[in-house]
């Protein structure tokens, strides 16, 4: 029978609350559930296994950092840089994100049902099987994509006008795909745009209907709908910008 | 990092320090212990037709005289006392907050505009620029500035912030970078009727302090916000800027950005950007200020320091976490992220 542990956060330091996750994972809990949060940072921080976190409130910043296994459920908004560096497993938050989402991810799978901040998916980076995903459901702002070194960024702007300017600007892996047309001007320099082909579409469709799955959307219309792929322009696209050869 | 955070009541409700201190106080991780401050407009309705001059005494026995001669030679001073004060464990009082209720003699300005402001200016130059053991931190109408080296709660429980009832709020949870010791460094910083607190630093410091040094303004804490409190002051109130422009002269849009406007938006910017081209702020930085009938916030235009709204009722917040907000209103009704370059600007109700 699945074990399942009850934290209340309520005027709790992140310290002893992170100290109080990490034993009930030790004592075998399968299910975490966390509530009243508010604001407590590195919320999962370095936790390894396959437990589920259930977040009731505001995640502070750095949820998940470094995590390797485990999945976080936010029911709420998340602060700055959820899955800082995160290893694998999942993160869902159900409400939006602050800045820095996915900061150097390296593996696993972030899902935001809303909007993220500035800078979303800076320097995610992939290395042979281990491919970090990122999907938002709602926008992205300004710089998304930035350095970014692999993996896959979905934006599917469900609620609105894609706000994001300056879109991969310094990348140089990986690829991002976007609900919808982007204008050329959006791009930033070391970025170029590409038409998604049926093969991409049958590699990202996979990841759609999960995101459809965990958050009950109709996922057909997502699946079909037309793309916008952005991948770096060249592989050394900076090769001239702080060297001379 | 450092922690900021602003609260207004449109309709001039009045709410008292210990929410305030619990909003900062949750962002204790964006501090380090160093420096904390809390401005609020409403304080003093008893005295609500003189400027009350905030000011720091290293010793009041020696500097306290100088102070009162000064303002005695530009007005009249209708009372003074010791800024209440309760000893807290934590904090090391290294001077005495004094405060003076004046009126200034508008005659002593012959052709300005708002001769009051110009003496109350030129006396806080006067003392922050001498080596006299007193510093002004605050000196407007109907408003205090509270700020201390320590934690949010400490400075909050030092200057008994819960005793004083104010519309709007300003407070600031500082991560030190450098000059630990003195109480004037950390933020908030306030003129008259302007208060900041600052989320960051700007690396065009120079420029902008030579700028607005040179209308007659002395920054005398080598502080960023300083600087920023005397240009908004110098951009609204001198140069007759409204707070929508002075803003966007502070941190304009980028030239691309502006080449993709229509072509009078074109020539408004751009002529902003050549007459402003010295006040304007660039690095990272989120800035929350305030006067007795406005709040605003607004960002670098990189949005290289976080920036949340959030409205419930009559009551806007701006603040560095979500959290903050929450931590004093908990069903607050939006929450929102601005873009770089959007500002927020609330009114008081007239």
């Amino acid at each position: 029978m699945a074990k399942q542990v009850t934290i209340d956060a309520k005027g709790v330091h992140y310290t002893p609350l992170n100290q109080q996750i990490r034993k009930a994972i030790e004592d075998g809990a399968d299910e975490i559930v966390v509530n009243n949060v508010l604001g407590q940072r590195f919320i999962g921080n370095g936790l390894r296994g396959n437990a589920t976190i259930r977040v009731n409130g505001v995640a502070g910043g750095d949820l998940a950092m470094f995590m390797s296994g485990p999945t976080v459920i936010v029911d709420g908004n998340a602060e700055h840089a959820p899955g800082n560096t995160m290893d694998s497993g999942k993160v869902v938050i159900h409400g939006s994100a602050g800045d820095a989402v996915a900061h150097s991810m390296r593996g696993g799978k972030i899902f935001v049902r809303g909007d993220i901040g500035y800078r979303g998916g800076i320097h995610m980076k992939q290395y042979e099987t281990q491919r970090p995903i990122l999907v938002v459901g709602g926008s992205a702002q300004t710089f998304l994509g930035e350095y970014m070194a692999g993996g896959l960024l979905l934006v599917l702007g469900l609620d609105g006008a894609m706000k994001a300017r300056e879109i991969g600007s310094g990348i140089h892996g990986g690829e991002i795909v976007i609900r919808g047309d982007v204008d050329e001007a959006c791009l930033a320099a070391g970025a170029k745009k590409l038409p998604l082909t049926d093969e991409d579409r049958a590699r990202i469709a996979p990841v759609i209907r999960e995101f459809a799955a965990d958050f009950g959307l109709d996922a057909e219309p997502l699946v079909k709908a037309n793309y916008t792929r952005i991948v770096p322009a060249s592989a050394r696209p900076f090769a001239g910008k702080y060297t001379w050869e | 990092m450092c922690g900021i955070f602003g609260v207004m009541d449109k309709r001039r409700q009045m709410m008292d320090g210990s929410g305030i201190r619990e909003a900062l106080s949750i962002m204790n991780e964006r501090g380090s212990g160093e420096g904390a401050g809390y401005v609020a407009y409403g304080i003093y309705p008893d005295y609500r037709d003189c400027y009350a001059l905030h000011v720091f005494f290293d010793n009041p026995g020696k500097s306290k005289a100088i102070v009162d001669a000064t303002l005695e030679q530009w007005g009249t001073i209708e009372h003074d006392e010791a800024i209440p004060t309760c000893d807290q464990p934590n904090l090391k009082a290294n001077c005495t907050p004094w405060r003076y209720f004046f009126k200034p003699d508008a005659s002593l300005a012959p052709g300005s505009a708002s001769p009051e402001k110009d003496v109350v200016t030129s006396i806080v130059m006067q003392i922050n620029a001498s080596a006299n053991g007193a510093e002004i931190v605050s000196s407007g109408k109907n408003v205090g500035l509270f700020k201390a080296s320590g934690w949010p709660e400490d400075v909050a429980d030092y200057y008994r912030i819960q005793d004083y009832e104010g519309y709007i709020w300003l407070a600031h949870n500082r991560y030190a970078t450098s000059n630990p010791e003195l109480w004037e460094r950390p933020d908030p910083f306030n003129l008259h009727d302007w208060s900041v607190v600052e989320n960051g630093k700007t690396t065009t410091y120079g420029a902008n302090r030579r700028y607005v040094e040179s209308f007659g303004y002395n920054c005398s804490t080598g502080t960023d916000s300083e600087v920023i409190a005397y240009l908004i002051d110098l951009l609204t109130r001198k140069h007759g800027l409204g707070i929508d422009l002075a803003i966007r002269a502070l941190a304009p849009p980028y030239w691309d950005e502006i080449d993709r406007m229509p072509e009078a938006e074109q020539n408004l910017n751009r002529a902003l950007r050549f007459a402003y081209g010295s006040a304007t702020m660039n690095g990272p930085f989120t800035v929350v200020a305030a006067n007795p009938d406005t709040m605003i916030g607004f960002t670098d235009r990189g949005k290289l320091r976080p920036m949340v709204v959030g409205e419930c009722g009559d009551r806007l917040y701006i603040a560095s976490e979500e959290t903050a907000i929450r931590a004093m209103e908990p069903c607050v009704e939006s929450i929102r992220r601005p873009a770089a370059g959007e500002p927020v600007i609330g009114r008081v109700a007239p």
